[in-house]
């Protein structure tokens, strides 16, 4: 369905005149991104206090290897693409992830994770782990419910991520179900969903990014990260009502 | 044996399949298969992107209404146990098929697992661990405790045959007792939160306790359920209601599908409705069905004219041979991603198996049909008309 209607925008968009022979690099489609449920505390931070914090917890997709790994890596992207929107404020993101833990195991060390200081907005990447190891979809629904709330009372805004969309395991993961969970709790504690899942299978569709590849090819998993930091800055300030201070057009 | 009128279908329904069963079962097979395909551009046209429940509903309920429509038959033709041995032989054939759909699946993934060193995915890759303790892995794969994503509905199906007969023996005695114990074991599951375990973790995808609510609910209609509830169905007030329902399905799952539209489902309401559970058969999933069986009902009568026609013939002969068909889309499930993996995942691609899959499958069930009339002939006799093939169909 999504899929369709991405394709018929897609030929709608490139019939125009001013069509481009080549795609654009970071295709972000308004539809699949939405921050329409409002991020109060970054709000304050980023008007008042000048200084946004956000920290990434999450699992080993919040990571890419190598030296130079962690820069390449969504976070880093995010924290860039939101300095460029938010020349005047001190925008630092910072990353705990550790590979295969679900969602319950996270919750577990929210208190470590936030003995530095509670941040203004943390973004909670999971859902993969869950669905790998079939945890009971409804279990998974109470630890995400009861995370955001931990959250919130903490004074941290919330922004849950979904899985990555991967073609080849596709037929060895069922994550609907655990997606599903994700949408329902987010919009019953009106929390901002990443939507990492379609984003992505938006991408590989449109043949933005080939993702059924195999080869190890760390050019490929860089330009994915970087359009998902930049396209999780979108939706941080467009729910968060983040405007660019300075006139400059954005490019 | 049993009060003459309790069962009540007059010969002419008894002794004819109802088209229609064959008919949405055909095509029940060809949309799971379509959503079996992973990200496949065709599977927006499935039902499940229009309303709560999906194509695996009708699927079970039909399988229900089939069994008991075949087996109630043995059961008062010749006894308990003959009718209870045909099922348990049954169990047997679906369970082969699993495993050797297993199999098939064991060699993909192996396959396609291999040279998988995309960073993109180091995480993803753990699944494939599985492959390091074919130990484990296959005797849970037999014990059905290990089901891979698409393989489900099998071992669902082999648990509901195996309690089949109990259930039918009651069913023919006192129907309405039958299904209230179903309607508590259903209520039951929930309260109490029962359901088979699955390895590694967690517990089966389609809880039997759950989902058996629907099978005996189909094999309730077969035994005559079916008549009893025809006011009901004729009444407009009921499709009105169930078109009504349909209707804010439709809404809330197109919320889904734009994020956008999500903003205006009220709290209150999706307070209510949200989680819509696949394991445990919501009961908003079972309504969604049920409604779209009314409106099915009310709009196409058993008589239509229409399932007579050529068009149809494809889907119904699929619908007609169901386990060998639908085992035939998993194995062309397998092939369709393997083939999106190693050649392209294009949309074309996309468009190309999923046609060519329900292809192979119709070809299959017409191929299987001519040889049951094939060998049901005898070398000296006249053939006997197609019809008693079909009422002698399968469960």
């Amino acid at each position: 369905m999504k899929t369709l209607l991405a394709v018929v925008l897609t030929a709608v968009l490139s019939a125009g005149p001013a069509f481009a022979a080549e795609p654009e690099p970071c295709d972000v489609p308004a539809y699949l991104v939405v921050g329409d449920r409002p991020l109060k505390r970054v709000m304050e931070a980023a008007r008042q206090a000048k200084r946004l914090d956000i920290v990434v917890v999450g699992t080993g997709s919040s990571t890419l290897g190598g030296a130079d790994g962690a820069a390449k890596a969504y976070p880093a992207r995010l924290q860039a693409a939101l300095q460029e929107v938010l020349p005047d404020v001190a925008v630092t993101v910072r990353t705990y992830a550790k590979s295969r833990q679900s969602a319950a195991e996270m919750l577990g060390n929210f208190d470590k994770l936030l003995v530095d200081g509670v941040p203004s907005l943390v973004v909670w990447q999971t859902g993969t782990v869950d669905a790998m190891r079939g945890i009971d979809a409804e279990e998974f629904r109470s630890v995400i419910d009861k995370g955001i709330e931990a959250l919130h009372a903490r004074g941290a805004d919330v922004v849950l991520m979904n899985m990555q969309y991967s073609p080849r395991t596709e037929t060895m993961i069922q994550f609907d179900p655990y997606a599903d969970a994700m949408r329902a709790v987010a919009l019953e504690r009106e929390v901002p969903l990443f939507d990492r899942l379609n984003l992505m299978r938006y991408w590989n569709d449109t043949g933005a990014f080939d993702l059924y590849s195999a080869a190890k090819d760390n050019a490929l998993a860089s330009r994915v990260h970087d359009c998902l930091g930049r396209a999780l800055a979108l939706l941080v300030a467009e729910a968060a009502e983040l405007e660019k201070s300075e006139s400059k057009t954005s490019q | 044996m049993q009060a003459p009128g309790l069962m009540a279908p007059t010969p002419a329904i008894a002794a004819d399949r109802d088209l229609r069963l064959d008919l949405f079962r055909g095509l029940a097979l060809w949309l799971i298969y379509l959503d079996h395909i992973p990200s496949n551009i065709v599977s927006w046209v499935t039902i499940r992107n229009y309303g709560f429940s999906d194509a695996t509903e009708i699927f079970i309920f039909i399988s229900g209404y089939t069994a008991a429509f075949v087996y109630g038959r043995a059961m008062r033709e010749r006894g308990f146990v003959i009718a209870s041995a045909r099922i348990l032989k049954r169990v047997w054939q679906i369970y082969v098929a699993h495993v050797f759909l297993f199999t098939i699946y064991l060699a993909e993934i192996a396959y396609v697992a291999r040279g998988f060193q995309n960073p993109l995915y180091a995480e993803e890759t753990g699944i494939l661990d599985f492959l390091r303790e074919p130990d484990v892995t296959i005797i849970e794969a037999l014990l059905l405790k290990f089901k891979p994503a698409n393989m489900d509905v099998l071992p669902l199906y082999i648990v509901l045959l195996i309690l089949f007969p109990p259930i039918l023996f009651l069913l023919q005695r006192a129907p309405a007792l039958a299904l209230a114990a179903s309607a508590a074991i259903y209520a039951a599951s929930w309260e109490f939160g029962w359901n088979l375990p699955a390895y590694p973790h967690g517990v089966w995808y389609f809880n039997p306790f759950a989902w058996q609510l629907l099978f005996v609910f189909g094999a309730w209609c077969a035994l005559g359920g079916a008549e009893r509830l025809a006011p009901v169905l004729r009444s407009r007030m009921t499709v009105a209601l169930a078109v009504a329902y349909l209707a804010f399905a439709l809404a809330i799952v197109l919320t889904w599908h734009i994020p956008r539209l999500a903003t205006f489902v009220p709290k209150v309401i999706a307070d209510f409705i949200y989680p819509i559970d696949k394991t445990n058969l919501d009961v908003l999933r079972f309504a969604h069905f049920l409604a779209l069986a009314a409106v099915t009902v009310h709009f196409l009568p058993r008589d239509w004219p229409g399932l007579r026609s050529q068009w149809l013939r494809p889907a119904i002969v699929c619908g007609q041979h169901s386990l060998e068909i639908f085992c035939l889309g998993v194995f062309l499930a397998f092939a369709a991603h393997f083939a999106k993996v190693e050649i392209s995942g294009g949309i074309l691609m996309q468009v190309a198996v999923s046609a060519l899959g329900i292809l192979i499958m119709i070809g299959t069930a017409f191929l299987i049909a001519w040889y049951k009339t094939a060998e049901a002939r005898k070398p000296d006799s006249r053939p006997k008309p197609p019809n008693a093939d079909l009422a002698g169909g399968e469960a």
